[in-house]
């Protein structure tokens, strides 16, 4: 990381960022570039689930019917997600399932906020396996309880066929399952995978982009110090979309696992 | 990082085609994190919440416990305070009652007292005049039947008691004196 300080000093960045920036080489083995096993982007997932581990266990090892800070911080999260998303969501049967949209919630949102921390700077989730991952979980859940609790033939008639003209059936349920089967999981994945990716790459372009400037024309260096400006402005735009990617991710999962759940179309 | 991929001479990487490691890594990494959380974290929450509710339903019981033993306990206090006013304006009226019977006794009595001791100064007195009378007519007797002798110049007393002469003559007397 000072590394890449003296490169970007030395004026060495290449500009524009390219995709390439975000396959940072290997860790072990250092400096590989065909190694994926144990990069700064894994490194940062381990991170990210001993961080949750460690700070929900620390703080919910000894419960209090009176919560002491910690504890009441924790509570709180989990009391959000409860509340907030599932119950709201799905209604009083959401509570079952908001152990598991805690925990995604937690996850997604550390992970996200890798992205503005300073040193880590880059969001797992902006490589596509991440949030891939969860929309597939999140794909095979909300499936997996509406064929428990519908049965599978009443489960994909209700996802299906939506209460409509019978003539208009045959363009409707194309759509359905194009946009409930199909989609779903992909829009999840790319929805999350393409803010990090695009906010990071913003943050690249200005940073670098000052850079660039200034070691182009020495006369630039106001428009460089412009440059860094909008980079930190962008970073507060970036925590607002780390916070709201995480809770879209987790309200869409919750709203499908509804979806499956309802009577009704 | 340019210069390192520019140095690895790394193949162009495409953002939207998952690295199959990541995957791997990923999926072990979340699941071990949903396995602690969901198993070891969240249920204690629920259960945490739960006993809170518990605690502040308890505490809502208890206080309306308290509540109507405090109400019953008054309802207890206020009858008790009214049973003891009749009471005591019973007290009062038996004594009142009792007063007036005591003083009607000791009157009565008085009263009765007071005619024994009439009767006995009566009875004393009719008694004292009998012995008198009785007396008298003894001696009116003997004097009447000494000054009868002494006229007619003999003893006349043996006959007289024997006849029972004068003691008629009394009650002739008497009872023609009460008519």
């Amino acid at each position: 990381m000072f590394g890449q300080a003296n490169v970007l000093a030395a004026g060495q960045a290449a500009f524009p960022p390219t995709v390439e920036d975000f396959y940072l080489p290997s860790i072990l083995p250092w400096g590989a570039h065909d190694s994926y096993w144990f990069t700064k982007i894994t490194a940062m997932v381990w991170i990210a689930v001993g961080v949750l581990i460690i700070f929900f266990l620390a703080t919910y090892r000894k419960p209090q019917l009176v919560p002491t800070k910690k504890q009441w911080l924790a509570e709180s999260i989990y009391g959000f997600v409860r509340n907030n998303i599932a119950v709201d969501m799905i209604g009083h049967a959401g509570v079952r399932f908001a152990p598991y949209f805690t925990t995604l919630f937690c996850f997604v949102l550390l992970t996200n906020a890798f992205a503005i921390i300073p040193f880590f700077q880059i969001s797992p989730n902006s490589h596509i396996a991440f949030p891939a991952i969860l929309a597939i979980i999140s794909y095979v859940l909300f499936n997996y309880i509406g064929i428990r609790h519908h049965g599978f033939v009443k489960y994909f008639k209700n996802s299906l066929i939506p209460p409509a003209p019978w003539y208009i059936l045959p363009l409707l349920i194309p759509i359905e399952l194009f946009s409930t089967f199909i989609v779903r999981p992909f829009s999840l994945a790319v929805r999350l995978f393409a803010n990090m990716f695009a906010g990071h790459m913003l943050l690249l372009v200005f940073t670098l982009g000052g850079f660039a400037m200034l070691s182009a024309n020495a006369w630039l260096a106001p428009v460089s110090v412009l440059s860094w400006v909008m980079t930190i402005a962008l970073t507060f735009l970036e925590f607002l979309v780390i916070c709201l990617q995480a809770y879209v991710f987790t309200v869409l999962t919750a709203s499908y696992v509804q979806g499956a759940l309802a009577d009704e179309h | 990082m340019y210069f390192l991929a520019a140095e690895g001479g790394e193949s162009t990487h495409n953002p939207i085609i998952p690295l199959w490691q990541e995957i791997v890594v990923g999926s072990v990494a979340f699941a071990v994190l949903c396995f602690v959380l969901m198993k070891f974290v969240f249920p204690r929450m629920e259960q945490t919440f739960q006993a809170r509710v518990d605690a502040i339903e308890g505490g809502i019981k208890r206080a309306e416990a308290a509540q109507a033993e405090a109400n019953q306990l008054l309802e207890q206090y206020r009858a008790q305070l009214a049973e003891a006013r009749t009471d005591a304006a019973k007290i009062r009226d038996d004594a009142r009652a009792d007063a007036e019977g005591i003083r009607q006794d000791i009157l009565a009595k008085a009263r009765e007292e007071s005619d024994r001791v009439i009767q006995a100064g009566k009875d004393a007195l009719a008694a004292e005049r009998a012995t008198i009378v009785r007396e008298l007519r003894a001696e009116v007797g003997t004097i009447a039947v000494d000054l009868a002798s002494k006229i007619v110049g003999e003893s006349l007393a043996d006959e007289a008691r024997r006849k029972g002469t004068v003691d008629r003559f009394l009650s002739g007397l008497e009872s023609t004196g009460a008519r």
